[in-house]
């Protein structure tokens, strides 16, 4: 059965039909999006995982998300493009020093209509450039006329297209909490950025956003979360509330905060507003900047060191205390070597860990032991007593993980003490993507 | 021999049930021939398999992993599972022990079919185009390593179950026409469009979201294979963008540390001195800056302070820089008269006890540091430059230049300065024969001869 029609007969979209106006529309639109993409790129997260499953199969809509996101295409700057990551618009009333569409700076603005948003996400969507929408906006005129917008474009997408992709609201603190009702409803998962890891930052680098109301509102969306799961639970018809949860970000490097203070805050936030992720932006030296942020950025280095630690507290059975520890005296993670290396180079004592007996949790703190070999090894370890070439198939590198394991035939003996332990351990440093 | 025949690459139920008549018939993995569709490869294979049997139970997981490495392209898949399948039966293999070779090999053909899976929902791209009756269709070509269109056509259904799709690929077609799904056979590339002008807005969302300020090529390459740019049409970019980025990076920092480039050799100098463009600063003493006259006709180039450099705050004073002196009044030449620096202005060590051990700086350092000595040469102006090693013909030419094969040859500087490339003296410092050391002195005392006949 060969079913192919002949495409030589179709006219390309775009062709004679097309109007000037229509066709100068575009041109506007796509001079906006330049502008209002450029300001969205210093929020980190792309994430459009973790939220319940949709499809648009019964429904004849459009979109889909399927527990695990898509990264559709990656940027040079090594991130997942993964949303259509959007301001509304770029001109605020807030004057932020770290952010570059703060009121006085000297950037073009722009702004798009809800429906421009709307268009432009289902264009991208259809022809599966993207699984969603990730909308922030500047403040213009109050917070609640802002918020109504952003809510706008996540209703008209969800009920007047049938939307079923993934959507991420940022969310401002201040709207009234009927509108973060509204965008809960429609999104999957709602933001509000801490901004910066201590108070002093806060006040000093954003002097009109509070702390207090930022974490008011947060501690709001968790309540809301909860309840929407637990309605949820009793009742299946039950409206969803962002059930991909909420997340926040803060910027690392525009102020003294060191690493040390930056994991117990985001410990505290984990704690407090159950949340799903704390993303880390690395300062990155904007056009325009404030005279009161430092000239240098951070290391790059400094934000995968931190998210590092975010996943050992995360996944590794790390206590904050322990990530803490791993540090230096002065605060910060070492940045030639990954937290967990740094923690176990510390506590030498603790190893080497035996393959074949030791308990997950021991097996977890091994350098270069991923979950994903961790869980080999324990089913592996039913069958078979595990020599380190067994060790070498579940894992990239045995060369690191060596000094600190025994395995059936294999003890490192004098290895785990080495005075230079650590320069035959550490990576040798990919230096041009650390500085430049 | 036994022939077993599946009707399709992924004919995972084809294969299934011959695997429960082989293993009836109790026949050897290495006794089975496997054949997918019409074609004959074995004309010797006898008595055929074709034989319904009952089902055998497997091992939890085995349905599983079998499914997906069916879809892989090895041709050897089908005679690993079913010997895979034997040894379980018979308790040689488990399947929870993930250290056994033969699993473990399937392990990984099965996560590149899942990454393969994965990477067409990623990557695949529709364009639109409109029938003639103005209908809306959405058309991609795809061409996947493995044979996975079928088993991934239902993902593509729940996604875009209001639009009327195709999906071309070298091995089949796929199209929904908001009902049902059709099969049809293998398309070319030709068949598909062309283009879509939505495109251009894609790109410029692609060009804007990436941040210049941070470059991380090869995280980008691991997960976005070149094999799946062809497709794509926001990659067109990247070169564009990787060449912007650090242009744009490095207009920044000058504009934000280095506001009127310097125009006088002390006031370089003291702007030197506040460089915070790479970490090294930290460690070392001082910063070392060149020494000479302005209107020096030679120049040369080391590669960076040493341990008694940074001491001393001057280049080429240390144990290098005593047979760099005594060389050049060999070859006749006045150090007064010549402007003497480094590459790189900033001592790289680690430490060893009290001792600071020399490192190579790395390109990143490098880059960082040229922008001074550029300003060096554009102030001095010479009418040769001699790159003293390799760091500093790497920074003066902007090309990885072997020194053995280089070599007293002539090439340009970046500033389309001439460069004489030879070794560093701290070479004839490291030979451990002394004849060799002899010999290779002698060269290069040659070469700043050739120098000096340069500017004569």
């Amino acid at each position: 059965m060969r079913v192919l029609p002949h495409f030589h007969t179709w006219s390309i979209d775009g062709g004679t039909l097309r109007t000037y106006t229509e066709q100068m529309t575009r041109l506007q639109v796509t001079e906006k999006l330049a502008i209002l993409a450029d300001a969205a790129k210093y929020d980190a997260s792309c994430a459009s995982s973790g939220t319940v499953k949709r499809s648009s199969s019964k429904s004849g809509g459009i979109g889909s998300t399927e527990g695990m996101g898509i990264c559709h295409a990656y940027a040079p700057d090594g991130r997942c493009i993964s949303l259509l990551k959007i301001l509304l618009t770029n001109s605020c009333i807030f004057d932020c020093h770290y952010c570059i569409n703060r009121k006085s700076s000297n950037v073009r603005r722009a702004r798009f209509t809800p429906k421009e948003v709307v268009d432009l996400t289902l264009n991208f969507y259809k022809r599966n450039y993207i699984e969603g929408l990730f909308l922030s906006s500047g403040i213009i005129k109050s917070s609640n006329y802002t918020m109504e917008q952003i809510v706008e474009v996540a209703r008209s997408l969800r009920e007047d297209h049938d939307f079923r992709g993934y959507i991420h609201l940022k969310t401002i603190p201040d709207a009234d909490p009927e509108l973060l009702e509204a965008a809960g409803r429609h999104a999957d998962r709602l933001s509000i950025n801490v901004e910066l890891p201590t108070r002093e930052g806060l006040n000093r680098l954003a002097p009109e956003k509070s702390e207090e109301r930022i974490e008011g509102a947060m501690g709001g969306l968790k309540t809301s979360i909860l309840d929407g799961r637990d309605a949820k639970k009793k009742y299946r018809s039950a409206p969803n509330f962002a059930p991909a949860g909420q997340s926040t970000q803060m910027i690392v490097g525009a102020d003294a905060a060191t690493d040390s203070d930056i994991v117990r805050r985001a410990n505290g936030l984990y704690d407090r507003f159950g949340l799903r992720r704390v993303y880390y932006s690395a300062f990155s030296p904007i056009p325009d900047a404030s005279a009161v942020l430092p000239l240098q950025r951070p290391p790059l280095m400094r934000e995968h060191r931190l998210y590092q630690s975010d996943w050992l507290m995360r996944f590794y059975g790390f206590a904050p205390q322990e990530v803490v520890d791993a540090a230096q005296a002065d605060g910060m993670l070492p940045l030639d070597i990954d937290p967990k290396l740094a923690w176990a180079l510390k506590h030498r004592g603790q190893f080497p860990v035996d393959v074949n007996r030791a308990p997950k949790e021991m097996l977890w703190r091994v350098p270069g032991l991923g979950t994903k070999a961790v869980k080999a090894i324990l089913k592996a370890r039913r069958w078979r007593r595990l020599r380190l070439e067994d060790v070498g198939r579940l894992t990239v590198s045995i060369a690191k993980i060596r000094p600190f394991l025994i395995a059936d035939g294999w003890t490192p003996g004098a290895l785990t003490d080495l005075e230079h332990l650590r320069a035959s351990v550490a990576p040798k440093v990919e230096q041009l993507e650390l500085f430049t | 021999m036994i022939t077993a025949r599946l009707s399709a690459e992924d004919d995972f139920d084809g294969w299934r049930n011959q695997c429960r008549g082989l293993m009836r018939l109790g026949a050897r993995p290495a006794d089975v021939i496997w054949q997918v569709g019409e074609q004959r490869t074995d004309l010797f294979a006898s008595p055929e398999s074709n034989i319904e049997a009952a089902p055998i139970g497997v091992p939890k997981g085995f349905a599983e992993l079998a499914r997906s490495v069916i879809c892989h392209s090895d041709p050897e898949r089908f005679g690993l599972l079913y010997g895979l399948l034997v040894d379980l039966k018979a308790r040689r293999r488990h399947m929870g022990d993930e250290a056994d070779p033969l699993l473990r090999k399937l392990e990984i053909m099965a996560k590149h079919v899942r990454r393969d899976i994965h990477k067409m929902r990623a990557f695949l791209r529709f364009r639109r185009v409109e029938e003639d009756g103005g209908e809306e269709h959405f058309i991609a070509w795809f061409e996947p390593e493995h044979h996975i269109v079928r088993t991934n056509a239902a993902f593509f259904v729940r996604r875009f179950a209001g639009m009327k799709w195709s999906i071309l690929t070298p091995q089949l077609s796929i199209h929904w026409d908001r009902q049902k799904l059709l099969e049809a056979s293998a398309a070319l590339k030709e068949d598909a469009p062309t283009e879509d002008d939505i495109e251009e807005q894609w790109k410029t969302y692609y060009g804007s979201i990436f941040n210049p300020a941070r470059l991380k090529v090869k995280a980008m390459l691991k997960e976005m294979p070149k094999k799946y740019w062809h497709n794509m049409p926001e990659t067109a970019l990247v070169t564009e963008l990787i060449q912007s980025a650090r242009n744009r990076e490095v207009a920044m920092i000058e504009k934000d540390i280095v506001p009127s480039a310097p125009d006088t050799l002390p006031t370089l100098h003291a702007e030197a001195n506040r460089c915070r463009r790479c970490p090294l600063h930290g460690p070392a003493t001082q910063l070392v800056f060149g020494e000479g006259p302005s209107s020096a006709r030679l120049m040369f180039v080391g590669e960076q302070p040493g341990d008694q450099e940074d001491r001393s705050g001057r280049p080429f004073v240390g144990p290098a820089g005593q047979i760099f002196d005594a060389a050049l009044t060999q070859a006749g030449l006045d150090r007064t008269q010549s402007y003497v620096t480094n590459a790189v202005k900033h001592f790289k060590f680690r430490p060893e006890g009290k001792r600071r051990i020399h490192e190579r700086p790395n390109v990143g350092e490098i880059n960082h540091c040229r922008w001074w000595l550029k300003r060096e040469i554009e102030l001095v102006k010479p009418d040769l430059i001699v790159a003293l090693g390799a760091t500093a013909a790497r920074s003066l030419t902007g090309r990885a230049l072997p020194i053995t094969v280089s070599r007293g040859q002539i090439f340009e500087s970046l500033e389309g300065v001439p460069v004489l490339v030879t070794i560093h003296p701290s070479y004839l410092l490291r030979l451990p024969d002394p004849e060799a050391t002899e010999r290779e002195r002698v060269r290069f005392v040659e070469d700043l001869k050739s120098a000096q006949s340069h500017v004569a």
